[in-house]
């Protein structure tokens, strides 16, 4: 099942590497939001409640890894959801591969572009003046919840993708990355947010996330938002991948 | 020219015929700047009690950028929905037909001028009933007449890279170019609130000025002063981005 869900995955790596017009919104819109957030709203670290942060680039770097992960899981989605329509999918099901290697091979292909989504906006943040409080250790702990949030964000993609059968349906859900994002406190401050967004922020995982990242980037190595970040972003991977597998055989099922 | 108009008009209604019979391809055109104003209400809602803002409401100051974000998402699905024409063979057959070339042109960019009041109108409805204050009648003229003219602009813009690339995968590449051009404005906050590079590149950007001349309505009085730079900046990006989608549909099968 190793040797199948590595195949698999490296499968998904050169196909996502040899259509750019798939990589390229993972990127492109997370930083052109990023600029437009640090240019246009950098003013509003003087409001009372704003958080003291060197600068509003270290403040939103968070946030834009985490909405480019997000975008991860729906391309992760579109590629499984084309595998689907043109066929791939059954060719695999009817060949001696492990079925859950289906699933796992593109979870895998997921964190691993998960992993170099954040490189890409660390390396940013460095070249645009973000400075990394944490240090190494920082680092390391932005990569980790990173990559175990893009890893659980493609399997919600894929299980999306199993159920919807089509890459149009799993491209409708884009708006949603948004929404998702937009009520959590990936962008502003908790204190900061306006009802009923600052009520749902405090449940939403993504918040946990993304100050989870934070932490390091903007402040310091202290372990709770970490730890916190981690579990939620660990929640999400581990509930979305089961669920990914029993879309699997309930697809297998009716097929 | 009455046969011209005609076609201008046949064109129109088959961009409207889309919204009615496929209404699901409309959606995104009006939800995304939707979720974008009230997410971005919601989230830096706040950022309206700094001293810059003047006591204007946040939605009330973003509600124009998501006017015009509606009129990009509209202009550039004109230029899929040519791309998918040209995929398809129809433009091909609409080639041949004895129409010149810029008329077609004008078919298609009228539709999208047209549609993109309905982004405009939900969006002016949602913000309405959230407590956005009525801008009054010549406000909201000139706020149409603008996002009609940036929606034109787009159209225009998307056309040129469909006859470029031929392909719907050509799409993202349709709505960065309205998304970057409507967000590198004063799109959240005043001028004097802008980081440098961002205040720069605002400055030059002719749609910071279409920005606030929807913008005054519903954060003040209308004048001449911000109204004139807006119709002039829509009216040069009409005709710099028209003149070449003429020039890249007369190129088409040469």
């Amino acid at each position: 099942m190793r040797r199948a869900t590595v195949a698999l995955a490296r499968r998904a790596l050169v196909n996502a590497f040899r259509r750019p017009q798939f990589l390229a919104p993972l990127v492109l819109f997370p930083s052109l939001f990023l600029a437009i957030n640090v240019g246009g709203l950098g003013a509003t670290r003087e409001l009372d409640g704003f958080p003291a942060v060197d600068g509003f680039l270290d403040y939103q770097l968070a946030a834009a890894i985490l909405q480019s992960l997000l975008i991860g899981g729906v391309t992760a989605g579109i590629a499984a959801a084309l595998d689907i329509e043109e066929g791939f999918f059954d060719r695999l099901v009817a060949s001696p591969t492990p079925r859950i290697a289906i699933v796992l091979g593109r979870v895998l292909a997921a964190s691993v572009i998960a992993f170099l989504q954040v490189v890409y906006f660390l390396v940013l943040g460095f070249v645009f003046g973000a400075s990394i409080k944490g240090g190494v250790v920082g680092v390391a702990c932005v990569l980790a919840i990173g990559v175990v949030a893009g890893t659980g964000f493609g399997a919600i993609g894929v299980l999306i993708a199993l159920r919807a059968r089509n890459a149009s349906t799993v491209q409708g859900i884009f708006p949603l990355v948004f929404v998702v994002l937009f009520i959590s406190s990936a962008f502003f401050p908790l204190e900061l947010l306006s009802a009923p967004a600052d009520v749902i922020a405090r449940y939403n995982p993504l918040s946990f996330i993304a100050d989870g990242m934070r932490q390091p980037i903007a402040f310091s190595n202290e372990a709770w938002p970490v730890v916190q970040g981690l579990l939620a972003a660990a929640g999400i991977a581990a509930a979305s991948i089961g669920l990914s597998l029993l879309a699997l055989r309930g697809r297998l099922r009716r097929a | 020219m009455t046969g011209h108009l005609n076609v201008v008009g046949a064109l129109m209604r088959r961009g409207l015929n889309e919204i009615l019979r496929v209404p699901a391809g409309a959606l995104p055109g009006v939800i995304a700047p939707t979720i974008f104003m009230l997410g971005l209400a919601a989230v830096f809602g706040k950022a309206a009690t700094l001293e810059s803002y003047e006591g204007v409401s946040f939605l009330a100051f973003i509600l124009p950028v998501g006017m015009l974000q509606g009129a990009g998402f509209t202009g550039a699905a004109t230029g899929v929905n040519l791309a998918r024409d040209i995929e398809r063979g129809w433009f091909d057959r609409m080639l041949l037909a004895p129409t010149p070339r810029p008329v077609l042109l004008a078919g298609f960019v009228a539709s999208a001028s047209l549609r993109a009041l309905l982004p405009a109108s939900f969006l002016l409805i949602v913000a309405l009933a959230l407590g956005v204050g009525w801008p009054g009648l010549l406000e909201l003229l000139i706020a149409a007449v603008l996002v009609m003219g940036l929606a034109a602009v787009v159209a225009c813009y998307a056309t040129l890279v469909a006859l470029r690339f031929r392909t719907q995968q050509a799409a993202p590449l349709m709505q960065i170019g309205s998304f970057i051009a409507v967000l590198f404005t004063t799109s959240y906050a005043p001028r004097e609130l802008l980081a440098g590079w961002l205040g720069t590149i605002a400055d030059v950007n002719p749609v910071t000025h279409v920005l606030e001349g929807v913008r005054q309505g519903f954060v003040g009085d209308v004048t001449w002063a911000q109204t004139w730079p807006a119709l002039v900046s829509i009216v040069a990006l009409v005709a710099v981005f028209g003149a070449l989608a003429v020039r890249g549909m007369r190129r088409q099968g040469r």
